[in-house]
């Protein structure tokens, strides 16, 4: 009840944060979805060179969010930007480029041979192939790492609170530094109903960016 | 014109090289259908994938209309061959109008001219246009998909095609039928096109020619006639299988071997003429009976005619079967055994009755081949023997 009587008080505060962190979250993982995609997209022409990048894309995942901002501090401090925004957009970035890549990856590699070759035997060029029939195939693939980019990083952008990037974490470092439960649930609280939301969202998205006649074949069977 | 000029092709595997084609020499007349036939593992792929460069020749070249193709830059090399792959592969992100005119596209047609060519194809592979454009290819049943995959290949007008197992993936009778909707346009098309099969019947019915392939190596390379009446070794014999003699009942048409000469009575002739005339060409058991148009109209048994008295139009059966002189052997030769029959009547365009056709000319053109070949130096097989 009390709770509740905060939320409410606080609702002005509460959208704001949680816009903060909308497009926190937005902004990194869209250059991430920039970054990654083309990456993903460059690494199936050497199998090699594919191992590489994703296996140092899971060392990036498995550094915990606090040490990697631990790192970042004295580096940015060098341009002036030790704590706040930054350091928390560059961690999303990094903690994102594993499931994109590694998604898109998978999925340009999974495309049919058979449809790779029909497309050569057509007398389509490499970028042709890529743009008219492994992308729009590939897609829901990549739409769905990009979901789970955003989905991961809502929770790491919590964490970004305690170097000053602002966003619904402020209610739980509040909440634990005032030892205020009632900030402490509420921010906990906003952070899951947005996860679940964007993730639902986003799977709005993926499915109206799925080429048509690929979503019915799925719906066929 | 197609010609392979010692087209090679080696493959390293990890368990060592496998030659896939083995200096390969063959040349495909202009609008003439060849089709590569032979085992699994043979080498037909491989030998039709060398042509537009899907796989690269380890050695040998090939000529189309008399153009090395070596210098041609690939992706207008491939643009100017239809392609038809054995999985069919129609991208199932777009619309089968997408698909069909993607070539035109590449091309840089303009939107007018490929979309009026989408349902021109269409109308060739004798779908309905408006039914079927705006549908997805999973949207189709196999047979309907791989009409579309021989539309996209023909939609650019391409002067030569490769089709590798094109009608694989359908049931024996929609097959046939798609075949034959094939062949009826390839006499309007005149395409020079090369075709997979490992089905000797499907080779038979669609090849000008047949290019036999065994391990990589080219055995056989003729008409269809002459690889069934006389195939070059054991290996090209027991692939055609035990009855190749009766396939080529197919090959052959009433037209060639029908006998002109056919004594006939009319309804107005009497019995007794009817038995001196069985008894004069020699029939053995009746006589056709034909009306004022010349068109059948029963047949006079030789019992009745000696032992009756009378006229023909008072004591005659029905015609068992008729055949046309455009109908292969193979149909004159059901209907013989169906009917219990040694002969049968011929018609023309018109009906009207123009020879007739028998079992033994039918035996004898069929064995002529073979009886022609047991003076060869070479022994006999023990199925010739016979
Ligand atoms: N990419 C490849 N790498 C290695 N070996 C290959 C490759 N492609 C084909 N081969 C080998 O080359 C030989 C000929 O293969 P090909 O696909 O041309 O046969 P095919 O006559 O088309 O057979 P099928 O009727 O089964 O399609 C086979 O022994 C095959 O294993
Ligand atoms: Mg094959």
């Amino acid at each position: 009840m009390e709770i509740l009587l905060y939320a409410l008080d606080s609702a002005g505060l509460l959208l704001s944060r949680t816009l903060e962190h909308i497009a926190l979250v937005g902004v990194a993982v869209g250059i991430a979805t920039l970054t990654g995609v083309p990456i993903g997209i460059a690494i199936t022409k050497n199998e090699r060179l594919a191992q590489g990048v994703l296996y140092l894309a899971s060392i990036i995942v498995t550094i915990p969010s606090i040490a990697l901002f631990g790192i970042m501090i004295p580096v940015l401090s060098l341009i002036g930007h030790g704590i706040g925004y930054v350091p928390a957009v560059i961690a999303v970035l990094l903690y994102s480029q594993l499931p994109i890549i590694r998604n898109t990856y998978t999925a340009i590699n999974n495309v049919n041979p058979a449809l790779r070759e029909a497309a050569r035997g057509i007398g389509m060029s490499p970028n042709q192939r890529l743009r008219l029939v492994e992308i729009p195939l590939a897609i829901p693939v990549i739409m769905a790492g990009v979901r789970t980019a955003v989905v991961l990083n809502i929770g790491v952008m919590a964490i970004a609170a305690y170097i000053g990037a602002g966003g619904l974490g402020t209610f739980i470092s509040r909440g634990i530094s005032q030892s205020d439960p009632r900030q402490l649930i509420v921010g906990a609280i906003a952070v899951s109903v947005l996860a679940i939301i964007v993730d639902y969202s986003l799977l709005y998205v993926q499915k109206r960016l799925t080429p048509k006649g690929m979503s019915r074949q799925a719906a066929a069977t | 014109m197609i010609r392979l000029d010692s087209l090679t092709k080696v493959f390293d595997t990890p368990k060592g090289a496998v030659v896939a084609a083995d200096h390969i020499d063959m040349e495909v007349p202009e609008g003439e259908i060849c089709v590569l036939l032979g085992p699994s593992g043979c080498g037909k792929t491989t030998t039709l994938k060398m042509i537009n460069r899907i796989v690269k020749p380890t050695s040998g070249k090939v000529f189309i209309n008399g153009d090395d193709t070596t210098g041609l830059d690939t992706q207008t090399l491939r643009r100017n061959i239809g392609y038809v792959i054995q999985q069919i592969g129609l991208f199932p992100n777009m619309t089968i109008e997408e698909n069909i005119t993607i070539v035109p596209k590449l091309l840089g047609w303009d939107k007018a001219k490929y979309k009026a060519r989408a349902r021109e194809m269409m109308a060739m592979i004798a779908l309905e246009p408006d039914a079927f454009l705006k549908r997805f290819p999973s949207e189709l049943s196999g047979g309907q998909q791989q009409r579309i995959g021989v539309a996209r290949a023909l939609a650019a007008d391409p002067p030569v095609m490769l089709m590798d197992e094109p009608f694989g993936a359908i049931d024996p009778i929609n097959r046939a039928v798609i075949q034959d909707e094939f062949l009826k346009m390839q006499q309007a098309l005149n395409k020079t096109i090369m075709f997979v099969s490992h089905d000797i019947d499907e080779a038979i019915k669609m090849g000008d020619r047949v290019a036999v392939f065994r391990e990589g190596k080219l055995v056989q390379y003729s008409t269809p006639d002459d690889l069934l009446a006389a195939p070059k070794n054991a290996f090209v014999e027991s692939f055609l299988g035990e009855d190749r003699a009766l396939k080529r009942l197919n090959l052959v048409k009433v037209r060639e071997i029908v006998t002109d000469e056919i004594g006939t009575v009319t309804p107005s002739d009497t019995l007794e003429t009817a038995l001196a005339k069985i008894d004069n060409y020699g029939y053995q058991n009746a006589i056709l009976m034909v009306n004022d148009r010349k068109q059948p109209a029963g047949i006079v048994s030789r019992s009745v005619a000696r032992t009756t008295k009378g006229y023909c139009r008072d004591h005659f059966q029905t015609v068992p079967a008729v055949v046309g002189l455009d109908d292969d052997l193979r149909k004159a030769a059901s209907l013989m055994f169906a009917h219990d029959q040694t002969w049968l009547p011929c018609v023309n365009d018109e009906g009207t009755v123009c020879g007739q056709i028998t079992q033994r000319a039918m035996t004898s053109h069929l064995g002529a081949r073979y009886r022609a070949r047991q003076g060869d130096d070479r022994t006999p097989s023990p199925a010739i023997k016979e």
